[in-house]
């Protein structure tokens, strides 16, 4: 075997190493946290892509951990639909390894870096670790480990909001990890396996016993907790609004999608589509609630006074959208769904990065002391409104492309009146949007003393951001490409080939 | 009437003893005040999920499953779901480490640890 055939467990061994490493290192000089944990990065974000190379090249790879044979021995399963979520995650944890380093020293502090990157990267592992595995109960610890990671980056920030935030977060999360418990249980007792491949197979025998239908529940809202999907929303507004920029970054575009990917692989891996449609009927109930979950996460933004809380809750009616395609269940809805995966996460990403920015400079975050700020920081005011113009979902953008694709899907599947509801929708996003540009761009602000001088962050946040906003119009005109992904993903998902 | 209920209760009375410890920890984190208690009652919900989990495995009349030598012949219990809760185990020993650090930390910038008191103090900030 090369190298290249150990790629799947080398993407997560190494940064496991690296966050000791990095402990290590900071003892002796502090200064060298930040190389190890980029280059770190950066190794497993082309590891990502050699690997999604390699799947589309040759289809899935199944590795088997220390050579044990499943159902006994733990496999790293990696098809098209891991392979691009993966590739999206490392993207994103790239850009905000890349920003976070000057917005760490300001809110963090400097004496607190060596833990910062330290849980950093021990979140990427385990975000990395539950996308890769083939393994139900694998799913869970490396759930937990990037939980815990997440609780304590939230609580970084050392404010007593934070501490109260992260607590709820704490409270609600471990209801949802011991759900996700229970729920992996039942499924053992049903079937005697913990494999995912090998649940699939052995689980249409007994579709019909209370006891799957528990799993199912319980795993569903287990999930929805971690995803954040209305209504067990509840902990995510405190939790992006009170946590550091880089954390903010990095939970609402890499965690939150890490989470809607383990529930799309439970729901249509395991339990198939054949059991959602026909054996426990609940996609009319998810596309009702995704609507709902739109409609009010988009009206919650638009009532917000800070800029932080107001794209909280953005994310929020977010992801409803993609849990709309998981309603309508057919071929192209959920090619829409996997690719607002990618596209929510860059144009969130740099949104988020926006917001960091602003409160990097002027310390706040609130909409009514941001009257004019375009004029002070040109750059960043431009990427929002492009990240912005996405979010909406003006053509050619990758948002215009994703929530096309989900339209056409509900279409196609004759849900004529949610189909018009998501149009709606994404009227609402204007008004939320919007606000922020008229905020920054046709108010005028008070004098900020020192007259035309620009306010624009260090590069190594300005890059990162540019680069996001850049990549939000980037995928939407190069779409094509995109979809020769997401194609396959969709239909692998749907039990096709 | 009373006696089939009954029947349903002790023919598998584990589960519904993991039940009413996993309602009783979701009722204390509901109805509880104090952050400390709500962590207590976080730990009563997981233990019942490893309760749970732990009696899965039993085989009536099982042993522990070591390996005998030849010709020795014994029924073992199913070792796989304790050794998953081992892991379930270090998690929430895990996870109270975190919350309870957190209350410390919320003590010593508040002064309280109970919800209304830290509403009242979020807002004079």
């Amino acid at each position: 075997m090369t190298l290249i055939d150990h790629l799947p467990v080398l993407i997560i061994v190494i940064p496991i190493l690296a966050s000791l490493l990095i402990l290590l290192a900071g003892w002796w000089d502090r200064r060298l946290c930040y190389p190890i944990s980029l280059i770190t990065i950066l190794l497993q974000f082309g590891a990502a892509i050699v690997i999604l190379l390699q799947v589309m090249r040759e289809g899935a790879i199944r590795y088997y951990l220390g050579g044990w044979a499943p159902p006994f021995g733990i496999e790293l399963a990696i098809d098209s639909f891991n392979s691009f979520i993966l590739a999206t995650i490392l993207l994103l944890a790239a850009a905000t390894a890349v920003y976070a380093r000057r917005s760490v020293e300001r809110e963090i502090g400097p004496e607190k870096t060596i833990s910062f990157y330290v849980l950093f990267q021990l979140l990427v592992t385990g975000l990395v670790g539950m996308t890769i595995t083939g393994d139900i109960f694998n799913l869970y610890v490396f759930l937990e480990i990037s939980s815990i990671a997440a609780y304590t980056l939230i609580a970084s920030a050392r404010k007593p909001r934070s501490y109260v935030a992260s607590f709820n977060y704490l409270v609600l999360g471990s209801i949802a990890g011991g759900f996700i418990l229970i729920g992996i249980g039942n499924l053992y007792v049903a079937t005697g396996t913990l494999n995912m491949l090998d649940l699939a197979r052995l689980l249409p025998a007994s579709f019909e016993l209370a006891t799957v239908h528990a799993a199912f529940l319980f795993l569903v809202i287990g999930f929805s907790i971690k995803a954040a999907f209305f209504p067990l929303h509840l902990w995510l507004p405190d939790a992006y609004t009170e946590s550091p920029s880089a954390v903010t970054i990095l939970i609402s575009t890499v965690m939150a999608k890490v989470s809607i990917y383990a529930l799309f692989r439970i729901i249509f891996t395991i339990f198939s589509t054949a059991y959602i449609i026909d054996v426990f009927p609940v996609t009319g109930f998810i596309l009702f609630i995704a609507t709902v979950a739109m409609i009010a996460g988009a009206v919650l933004a638009i009532a917000q006074s800070d800029l932080k809380r107001m794209l909280a809750y953005s994310s929020v009616s977010q992801v409803g959208y993609i849990m709309f395609s998981l309603g309508v269940t057919n071929q192209v809805a959920l090619e829409g769904g996997l690719l607002h995966i990618l596209g929510h996460a860059v144009m969130k990403g740099c949104l988020f990065m926006v917001a960091g920015l602003i409160i990097y400079r002027m310390g706040t975050s609130r909409l009514s002391e941001l009257k004019g700020i375009a004029k002070a920081m040109p750059i960043s005011c431009a990427a929002f409104a492009l990240a912005g113009a996405s979010m909406i979902g003006i053509p050619p953008t990758i948002g215009f492309m994703s929530k096309y694709y989900i339209v056409l899907g509900a279409l196609e599947a004759g849900h004529w009146v949610y189909a018009g509801i998501l149009l709606l929708g994404s009227l609402l996003a204007v008004g939320y949007i919007w606000r922020f540009i008229e905020i920054a761009y046709f108010r005028d602000g008070r004098d900020r003393g020192s007259g035309a001088r620009t306010l624009e962050a260090p590069a190594s946040m300005l890059a990162p951001m540019v680069a996001l906003a850049l990549l939000c119009l980037l995928l939407g005109v190069f779409v094509e490409g995109l979809m020769e992904i997401v194609g396959p993903a969709a239909s692998l998902l749907l039990g096709g080939a | 009437m009373i006696e089939p209920l009954l029947e349903l209760f002790f023919a598998r009375y584990n589960y519904w003893m993991a039940i009413i410890l996993m309602l009783i920890g979701l009722y204390t984190l509901i109805a509880k005040q104090n952050l400390v208690k709500k962590l207590i009652g976080l730990n009563i919900f997981q233990t019942a999920i490893f309760l749970f989990y732990i009696s899965l495995g039993e085989v009536r009349g099982g042993t522990a499953p070591i390996y005998l030598p030849e010709g020795v012949d014994a029924l073992y219990v199913n070792p796989l779901p304790h050794v998953l809760i081992l892991t379930a185990i270090v998690v929430g020993v895990s996870v109270t480490a975190v919350g309870l650090s957190l209350i410390v930390r919320m003590h010593e910038e508040c002064g309280v640890i109970d919800e209304d008191g830290l509403l009242k103090e979020m807002r004079h900030r």
